[in-house]
């Protein structure tokens, strides 16, 4: 590999790296103010105009904030907790193509930072590890509340992975690749794979919820029945990179969905536009295309969060064994069926 | 090559760390640590379906089950069940044997060769599939069917037994 | 038991149908209603810059009274103290000084009076008691402060400012 080359992955890298912690940063604003336009209110407008630099302000009170760690807590379990959480958050965004590759002179970039062979199951094994963070955070704080939203976490993920696991399955089989970049490539211009597959993008976003513990899902931080649940002992910025986490894997799952359902980059007539404005505008009018997929999933993660009222745990569990998963495997026969016999 | 001894160093470490960690939850995170090593050699080896498969069930879901079990245990100085002698005894035994076994095997086998992939690419998702779909077709089934055992078996464990009065 | 009213009405918990088992429906709608608010104007006001009206009879922080040459009402007679069921008022008198006719309308006047922010409750009743008219409830909400002394209020802060300003 050139120097040149490395060079430009690095800049790649760093470029998403920034990206996902801003969206994620402007997501807590966008959190508030849009729970706020749902309840018919105005929401943060005190720090700058429109209250813009909220989130600056809420990561400065969380830097000064007094670090607690608690007398009986395992200490160094206790920091390796919310550091694993926002570490397995932030990996996951390294398969995803942002767009097509870019040709600068004669040079190709590439606007992915690794298309490995196995993308998808990159992605799934990320999600999975994503709870560590969760489980030995509120193991190591030794207060049951934490511990009890450490199980529930637990427990949660790993029934909802199943199901995630049965959906994208089918999609698979539409595909014929996990190369999140051919996945990408074959939903060229209107062909988006949620056309192909509805029912699995329905399992696939139930899940996505569950996954990242948001509304009606986020069972593992009940207020009501746990106070706080895993993070009920963390203050100061351990505390924010717990919450962070959770809006980097909101926006990681919003990239992810977008591009195995709702054609990543590609949107129609993309080849006419192309042809007209060069071949370095239309791929970067692709990326913008699916930065406004991404955020219209986000905005979707708070319109539910808003609307929906969270489940009882055995609800969940039901949903999840009883419901999801025999719809799963009724998706992979029935996309089977159909592929058999009418082709793709 | 070098990295490969990096990363074989610290997998022995980290499974030793397992064996000596007085925590349990503390040795199971030493096994997940030493199963992310496990990763990073198949990853080595260019087994990238391999590679993340271990990564997505060992410890992404056999390890939580593992912690899960783990944290939910009482595992208090007073609670341990004291060891007989005769448990010690039958330890002894049981080590020795396996030392025997291991020992044995390795005189058996005498010095492994290294193993030369014919196909580099062999641990990618396509040839894997087409190794194990038609060459392995007959093990691979009989391995599900073994699992699918295993199931019923825990299904038919977790089952109540119906109350005769 | 048998009702004796009648009145009771029995509800049957039908089985839900499948529209209803299936739920998403019922989020659906849910969603519309919210996306409804979404885009209604919102209901709250930016309270330090805007402020509601008060109403008529709102009973807000005390001033003491002027009449109309200036001069100040109150004649320190002691009834509103005596009125004010939380204790929350107190006193000096001072005589009137020849040349200070200007200042105080009657011979008898408070050289100090001092108002309890955080013991009154604003009942109004030291209004009613007052014989001259010298004391309203009529300001605006009272302001925070950051330690309890700054809330008791002396006449500066209480008595309305000169007519001439």
């Amino acid at each position: 590999m050139e120097l040149a080359d490395i060079l430009i992955k690095f800049g790649l890298i760093v470029v998403i790296f920034l990206i996902s912690l801003v969206v994620a940063m402007y997501s807590t604003y966008a959190e508030r103010k849009v729970a706020a336009f749902f309840q018919d209110r105005v929401g943060p407008n005190r720090a700058g105009p429109w209250g813009i630099l909220q989130p600056l302000a809420d990561g400065g009170k969380m830097f000064m904030k007094e670090e607690i760690i608690p007398n009986r807590a395992s200490g160094l379990l206790f920091i390796v907790g919310p550091s694993l959480a926002i570490m397995t958050a932030c990996i996951g965004s390294a398969v995803i193509p942002w767009g097509q590759p870019l040709h600068i002179g004669s040079k190709v970039v590439d606007l992915q930072v690794t298309d490995i062979n196995v993308g998808v199951l990159y992605i799934f094994g990320v999600v999975s590890l994503g709870v560590y963070g969760i489980m030995i955070g509120g193991w190591a704080s030794n207060n049951k509340y934490s511990l009890l939203g450490a199980i529930r976490a637990a427990s949660q993920n790993i029934s909802y992975e199943i199901s995630m696991g049965l959906a994208i399955i089918a999609l698979l089989m539409v595909n014929g690749t996990l190369s999140l970049k051919e996945i990408a490539e074959q939903q060229h211009g209107w062909h988006w794979n949620v056309i192909y597959q509805p029912l699995g993008f329905l399992i696939f976003i139930v899940c996505a919820f569950a996954e990242t513990n948001r509304s009606p899902f986020d069972l593992p931080e009940c207020e009501t029945e746990l106070i706080g649940g895993y993070h009920t002992e963390y203050s100061s910025m351990k505390l924010g990179f717990y919450l962070f986490a959770e809006y980097i894997n909101m926006f990681v799952s919003s990239a992810v969905m977008a591009t195995l359902y709702f054609g990543g980059y590609n949107y129609p007539g993309m080849d006419w536009v192309t042809a007209h404005v060069g071949p370095v505008i239309g791929p970067l009018i692709g990326t913008v295309v699916l930065f406004a997929k991404i955020f219209l999933f986000i905005f979707f993660f708070m319109w539910v969060r808003w609307t929906i009222p969270r489940f009882r745990y055995d609800q969940l569990m039901n949903l999840g064994w009883r419901t999801l998963i025999p719809l799963a495997i009724a998706n992979i026969v029935l996309t089977g069926i159909i592929m058999t016999f009418f082709g793709k | 090559m070098s990295t490969f001894y990096v990363i074989a160093f610290l997998s022995i470490v980290f499974s030793l760390l397992v064996i000596f960690a007085k925590n349990p939850v503390h040795s199971v995170l030493y096994l997940i640590l030493t199963f992310f090593t496990f990763t990073i050699h198949y990853i080595l080896l260019n087994a990238q379906f391999l590679a993340v498969v271990n990564f997505i069930v060992y410890m992404g879901a056999i390890m939580v089950l593992f912690l899960f079990v783990m944290m939910l245990l009482n595992l208090n100085k007073d609670t341990e069940p004291g060891k007989h002698n005769l448990a010690k005894l039958a330890g002894v035994i049981a080590g020795g044997c396996l030392l025997v076994v291991i020992a044995g095997s390795l005189k058996a086998l005498g010095k492994s060769e290294p193993v030369v992939l014919q196909n580099p690419d062999l641990g990618l998702v396509k040839n894997l599939g087409k190794v194990l779909f038609g060459e392995f077709l007959l093990p691979f089934e009989v391995s599900s069917v073994l699992l699918l055992s295993a199931m019923v078996g825990a299904v038919l464990l977790a089952k109540k037994e119906p109350r005769t009065v | 038991m048998e009702s004796l009213s009648n009145k009771k009405k029995v509800l049957e918990a039908k089985p839900l149908t499948l529209a209803e088992k299936a739920y998403l429906p019922a989020i659906v709608r849910g969603m519309g209603i919210t996306l409804k608010h979404f885009f209604k104007k919102d209901v709250t006001i930016r309270y330090p810059e805007q402020k509601r009206e008060f109403s008529e009879n709102f009973r807000g922080m005390h001033s003491l009274k002027r009449d109309e040459q200036g001069r100040e009402r109150c004649t320190a007679c002691g009834l509103c103290a005596l009125s004010c069921p939380a204790e929350a008022i107190t006193m000096t008198a001072a005589e009137r000084q020849p040349g200070e006719e200007n200042l105080y309308r009657e011979e008898k006047y408070a050289a100090v009076y001092e108002i309890n922010m955080l013991r009154c409750i604003f009942c109004g009743l030291c209004e009613e008691a007052c014989p001259k008219e010298a004391i309203y409830l009529d300001g605006d909400i009272v302001p925070s402060e950051f330690i309890r002394k700054d809330f008791i209020y002396g006449k500066d802060k209480l008595v309305e400012a000169p007519l001439n300003q």
